[in-house]
Parts: C-alpha cells; sequence; structure tokens
C-alpha cells in the first residue's frame, strides 16, 4: 500500500509537470488552431539555458532567463515563420512547426553531446516523508509549482484582458478581429505563454529522481503529446487531466513493471500512448475536447 | 547514350497531340478514338481530373515521354558507372521515395498527418525477416506478405485513422511510434531485440539479390546493390504509376476534397471515414513496401532505425517535394536522403562542416539543420515544393519558347 501511494504521489507530481507541458501546447492550439511539434525543442531550449547559465549567476537567476529565452523562441518561431506561412491548412503549419522543431533539436542536442547536464536546483536529492510514504522534494515542489501555475493561467484565462481576447480568438478569430483584438498579439502571446511553460516544465523533468538535461529529454517532453489530445486539444481542463492521467500511468506501471514483465522493458514508456489509444477510440476529440458537430 | 533529344521529337508530334485532346474533351465518353492515336486516352482524365497534382502537365506528351525515356536510360546505366557507395545511397533514396508517395497520399492528397509511418517501415521489413526465415515462406511471396501485413496493421489502427483528422491523426499515431519501439526491442524471438536480425536476401526467378552467385554484365561485376538497383527502380516506378492513378481518378477528388472541405466531401457522397481509413491503409503499405528494400538494402533490419527521427524525414520529404504530388515525393525523397551522404561524402571540401566526432557539426546534423530549415523555407517561399518550382519553370520555358499553343488543354482543365 505505501508502495502504490508513493507511486501515486509521483504519479500525480510528474503528471502535473506533463500537464504544465500540454497546457502550453493547448494554448497554442487554441490561439492559432496550430498543433505545435516544437514543444519539445522548446523545452529542451528552456533546460539548456538554466543548464549553461546557472553556474555563472546562480540558480534563481538562471531559471527566470531560461523562462525568459524559451518564452522569446517560442515568441520568435511564431513572429519569423509562422506569421509569414501563407499556406491554405492548419495542417501544413503543423509540419512548419515540425521543421522548425528538427532544427532546434538538433542544434541543441549537438550543444547538450553525450554530456548531463545538471540544472542546479537547490533541492538536490532531499526527500520527505509523511507517514509511509518517501517522496522526493522535487517531486513536492514540482507539484505545487505546477498546481500554482495552472490556477494562475485558468484565472488569467477567464479574467484578464488577455484571456478574453484568446478566448475570443478560439471562438471565432474574425469576429474577434472585428471587435478589435489583436490576432497578432494573441498569438505571440501564446506562443510566449507556451515557451514559458515549458521551460518550467524543463526545471522539473531534469532534477532529482532524473540524472539531469541529456538529449534523451526531448523523448520525456514527447509524452505531453498524448497528455494535451487524450484530454482534449482544446481543452485546458482536458490538459490537466490528461497530464495527471499520462503521469500516473506512467509511474504506476514502471513502478509494477517487475509485476508487469510479460510487456516487457520499458512499457512505462509506451504505457501513456497505449491509454490515449483506447481513450480515442471510446471518445475520439479527447475526454473534454469539443465535440465537432459534424454530421452529413 | 544515344537517347533521342528530346527537341526533335516534340516539334514533330507535339501540336498534334494536343490537337486530339481538344475537341474530344467535353465529350469525354463517348468518341474516344480508339483507334485515331495511341495517346488518345489522355482526353477522359483531362476532362475527369481538374484535380491539384494534374497542374503539373503543362509540358506537352511526347517532351515527356522523352524525358521519361532518357531518365530511364540514365537509371539504368547507373550501375555501370557508380560505385557502391552511391547505388546504396540511390537505394535508400528510391525506399524513401516509395514510402514518401504513401505518405504524401496521406498527407498531401487528403490532409492527415502521421508521424507514425516508420512504423509500417519496420512492420513491413520485419514481417518480411520473420516470414522468409522463420516460416520459411519463399522470399517474394514474403516481400508480398509483409506489404499485406503492413496494410493491415494499418486497417487495425483505422478506427482512429478514419475519425480524427489532420494534426489530431499526427499526434495519434505518435503512439505507433513509441508502441512499435516498445515492441521491436522486447519481442526477441520475433525482432531480434535491440541488435535486429539479418535479412535474408531475395530470389526471384532464379536471380538471387546478393553478392555470392557472381554475375557479370558487361565487365560489370553485378553484386547485390546492382542487383537491387534494378528491382527498387521497377518497385518505385509501380509505386509512382499506382499513386498517380488514384490522385488521378475518383478517389483523387475524394481525397483531396476531404482535405479541402470535409463537410463538402460528405455532402457530395463522398464517405469521409472510410476514405481516410482506406488512405491510411494504403498508405501504410506504401511504408510496408518502402521497409521491405530497406531491408534488403541494409542486409539486417535494427529497431533503431525506425524511429521518431524517420517519421519526421518522411515528412520533410513531402513537403520539400511539395505537397500531394508523386513526383514531389520523389525529388523530395531524393533530397533528403542525398543530403547527408553528400555532406558526409565532401565534408572536408565543404566550410562549416566537421568530420563526424570532431565537435563541429557533423555531416548527418548539418544535413538535418538544413533539410530542417528547407521544410520552413519551402512553406515561406516556394509553395508546392520542389515540384511546384519545376512546374512554374517549366511554365516560363514554355512562354520563352513559344511552342506551348497548349492553352485549349489547360483551359479544359479549369
Amino acid at each position: 500500500m505505501a508502495v502504490f501511494l508513493e507511486l501515486l504521489v509521483n504519479g500525480i507530481s510528474v503528471g502535473a509537470v506533463y500537464a504544465l507541458i500540454a497546457l502550453g501546447f493547448v494554448v497554442i492550439f487554441k490561439a492559432t488552431e496550430v498543433v505545435n511539434f516544437t514543444h519539445a525543442s522548446l523545452l529542451l531550449a528552456g533546460g539548456y539555458v538554466i543548464a549553461r547559465l546557472h553556474p555563472l549567476v546562480g540558480f534563481w537567476a538562471a531559471l527566470a532567463a531560461g523562462i525568459a529565452a524559451a518564452a522569446l523562441v517560442g515568441a520568435l518561431v511564431e513572429f519569423l515563420i509562422l506569421r509569414r506561412a501563407h499556406v491554405g491548412s492548419r495542417g501544413v503549419l503543423a509540419i512548419v512547426t515540425i521543421g522548425v522543431d528538427i532544427l532546434l533539436t538538433t542544434e541543441l542536442t549537438r550543444q547538450i553531446g553525450t554530456e548531463v547536464l545538471a540544472l542546479g536546483d537547490p533541492w538536490g536529492d532531499r526527500v520527505l516523508r509523511l507517514g509511509p510514504v518517501t517522496v522526493a522534494e522535487t517531486r513536492v515542489v514540482a507539484l505545487a509549482v505546477a498546481a500554482a501555475l495552472i490556477a494562475a493561467f485558468l484565472l488569467a484565462f477567464k479574467f484578464t484582458g488577455w484571456g478574453v481576447a484568446m478566448r475570443a480568438t478560439a471562438e471565432d478569430a474574425e469576429t474577434a478581429a472585428l471587435m478589435g483584438v489583436r490576432l497578432g498579439r494573441v498569438s505571440l502571446g501564446a506562443w510566449a505563454v507556451a515557451g514559458a511553460l515549458a521551460a518550467v516544465a524543463a526545471l522539473f523533468l531534469c532534477v532529482f529522481p532524473t540524472p539531469g538535461l541529456d538529449r534523451g529529454t526531448t523523448a520525456a517532453a514527447m509524452k505531453a503529446f498524448p497528455a494535451a489530445i487524450l484530454g482534449g486539444l482544446d481543452s485546458t481542463t482536458g490538459a490537466l487531466a490528461g497530464g495527471l492521467i499520462v503521469g500516473v500511468t506512467e509511474t504506476l506501471i514502471s513502478g509494477y513493471q517487475s509485476e508487469l514483465a510479460f510487456l516487457g522493458r520499458g512499457i512505462g514508456d509506451a504505457a501513456p500512448f497505449l491509454v490515449m489509444i483506447v481513450i480515442l477510440l471510446l471518445r475520439p476529440s479527447g475526454l473534454f475536447g469539443t465535440k465537432e458537430p459534424v454530421r452529413v | 547514350m544515344s537517347e533521342p533529344t528530346p527537341a526533335p521529337d516534340m516539334s514533330a508530334s507535339g501540336t498534334p497531340v494536343t490537337d486530339t485532346d481538344t475537341p474530344a474533351a467535353p465529350a469525354p465518353g463517348a468518341p474516344v478514338p480508339a483507334a485515331s492515336t495511341p495517346g488518345a486516352h489522355i482526353p477522359a482524365h483531362a476532362s475527369a481530373a481538374p484535380a491539384y497534382g494534374v497542374r503539373t502537365r503543362r509540358v506537352s506528351r511526347p517532351v515527356r515521354a522523352a524525358l521519361w525515356a532518357v531518365l530511364l536510360a540514365v537509371a539504368v546505366a547507373v550501375p555501370f558507372y557508380l560505385e557502391g557507395f552511391w547505388l546504396q545511397t540511390g537505394l535508400f533514396a528510391m525506399a524513401a521515395a516509395i514510402g514518401a508517395i504513401g505518405i504524401n497520399l496521406l498527407t498531401g492528397a487528403t490532409g492527415q498527418l502521421s508521424l507514425g509511418h516508420a512504423f509500417f517501415l519496420a512492420v513491413g521489413a520485419y514481417s518480411y525477416v520473420y516470414l522468409s526465415s522463420d516460416l520459411g515462406l519463399p522470399t517474394p511471396l514474403a516481400a508480398v506478405a509483409a506489404v499485406a501485413v503492413a496494410g493491415v496493421s494499418g486497417g487495425l489502427f483505422s478506427p482512429i485513422a478514419g475519425r480524427l483528422k489532420g494534426a489530431y491523426l499526427g499526434i495519434a499515431t505518435l503512439a505507433l511510434i513509441f508502441v512499435g519501439q516498445h515492441i521491436l526491442f522486447n519481442a526477441e524471438p520475433v525482432t531480434g531485440g535491440f541488435n535486429g536480425r539479418p535479412v535474408p536476401p531475395l530470389e526471384l526467378f532464379g536471380l538471387v539479390f546478393a553478392d555470392t552467385p557472381e554475375l557479370v554484365v558487361l565487365d560489370v561485376p553485378f553484386g547485390s546493390l546492382e542487383r537491387l538497383w534494378f528491382l527498387g527502380i521497377a518497385l518505385l516506378a509501380g509505386a509512382a504509376l499506382f499513386a498517380r492513378g488514384v490522385l488521378r481518378g475518383r478517389p483523387g477528388l475524394a481525397m483531396n476534397t476531404i482535405r479541402d472541405h470535409e463537410i463538402a466531401a460528405g455532402v457530395m457522397g463522398v464517405p469521409v471515414a472510410r476514405y481516410r481509413a482506406g488512405v491510411f491503409v494504403l498508405s501504410s503499405m506504401y511504408g510496408g513496401l518502402a521497409g521491405v528494400l530497406v531491408a534488403l538494402v541494409f542486409q539486417q533490419v535494427v529497431p533503431d532505425y525506425f524511429g521518431m527521427p524517420l517519421s519526421l524525414d518522411y515528412l520533410a520529404m513531402i513537403v520539400i517535394g511539395g505537397l500531394g504530388s508523386v513526383a514531389g515525393a520523389i525529388a523530395g525523397a531524393a533530397f533528403v536522403s542525398l543530403l547527408p551522404q553528400l555532406l558526409t561524402r565532401y565534408s572536408d571540401a565543404l566550410p562549416l562542416v566537421a568530420e563526424p566526432g570532431s565537435g563541429g557539426v557533423s555531416p548527418a546534423e548539418a544535413a538535418r539543420i538544413l533539410y530542417g530549415a528547407a521544410v520552413v523555407a519551402v512553406v515561406l517561399f516556394l509553395p508546392g515544393g520542389l515540384a511546384g518550382l519545376a512546374t512554374r519553370l517549366g511554365r516560363v520555358r514554355l512562354k520563352e519558347l513559344r511552342w506551348a499553343k497548349s492553352a485549349p488543354a489547360q483551359a479544359s482543365r479549369r
């Protein structure tokens, strides 16, 4: 039971981190209807800046720089490329983001090389004991930060002018533009926010118990994709739920791997995708996604 | 090589064919004069398929025929002159082209994104190995069966492939990659695990596609690569022609309509979900075929090859080459698969590219950066990709040379 609880807590905290990534993903999709495959490399960019700067300027400044850098990269991608690509369909834009992702990921993994970069976080490998359950401190912080960020974000989405503009754009871009919403700013903002969230997620994906930032980190970031889609690409609640489902599934299955040996080694990595397939079979637009009322 | 040059050919018969085109176009059904010209089946399609991919037909027919003849002659001559390294590269490009055609049917023509294509290559490659080595099927049969298995696995995914659209499907197909990699690494009795398995050579009508029974043609020793070269060309030609037929016929129209307006397609009686699923199956079979060819060239299948980057490569190919066109898929495949090899080969002569492992930008990385940039550049500056570029260049030249009074043919396609 203790093991189960431990895994559950860990799973929820990992899931919260996935939810952060998925949230950025959903924000971009809502604002621009672009499925953003650049997300993994935004995350890598943020993590890389943190890892390189923390010995020079200390962890907190490095974290701020990392967040700013990832936000900047996101904004630049939107401003320099997507805004200027005049293509018929959003699907082509998705492929453009794949092109950008190839570019960024290749360069960043080249910079990282075979190293495993520490992020210099203040929590180290300390653990917290809550009765029979032992949890890494980083996990607790991750859960708290992710919860705070997501809550702040949902509130901003509801109550700030930016949030209203974003929702209006998601609802009907043309009408929103006629009402004076600047679509360019909305999508620029969405990309910047997504980049910032990705950088925060990068921090928590790379601290203890993970060894650090290495070239495999993008694969971890990939798991936010099923999180986003199984919750519903256009739903912030869905991103949250999807992130938690993915995180808990992955952690539980990895944790009970010895009992599930017949499924093979490393099933924890594939499990989120299996769950995604099952959910998509039952609900093609995700758990909380808007169903398109189209039937001919 | 004394092939007929394009110039005399087209001046001789270029105009007549366009003439027969025009009058027959309005009434495609009845009066197609089977006796008049050998090429008289064109009108039927000229009026039936004002589809996207057809815009490339600005060059008149005999010119195209001549171009194809030259291309074919070059393709046949290549193994006699080029060394093994380039043959292997070319073969990989052919396999890539087959796969790219398949994914272009799905993504370019139907608007459905797939990031899981590498999985179907893996299914094709591993099925071939398993069926021929373990089940002892004759190798050609195993190859065909492997393609079928790839199709079946695409069909198993069809409940999802039929219902999700566009980039949604793209994310869902990520599952194929991750689950596929998991299976490849863990189902060791079938897949050989991390180290993969050796691939038995294909044996077709007594001809073994391997180095061992020596074969010398015109003083050139024909090893496995030389032999496979011809197989690759035949497969690629077949795959390209089939895809062209699909794109230019009714299915192509339906696919393009689904891509452009799903509801309109449904209203006009296109079974959208069934088409999406069907195209997915077809494109997975193309993937399977590409996988079989890759396996035959590589002579060893390893799981690492069939990962995420391979799928991304394929998407890069079709964007660079031109979405929705067969020629574009081939051009893009050539570009993406030749680039790293060219950079590797000439890395010492190129600025900014360093030897692998010396700390600078390695050729493989440089290639990835280049074609990542190419994807972006094509979308920004060259809509239509390489195929679109060729069309535009062709149009300009036609105007300059003034022998293109083929305007009626164009008008009939409007």
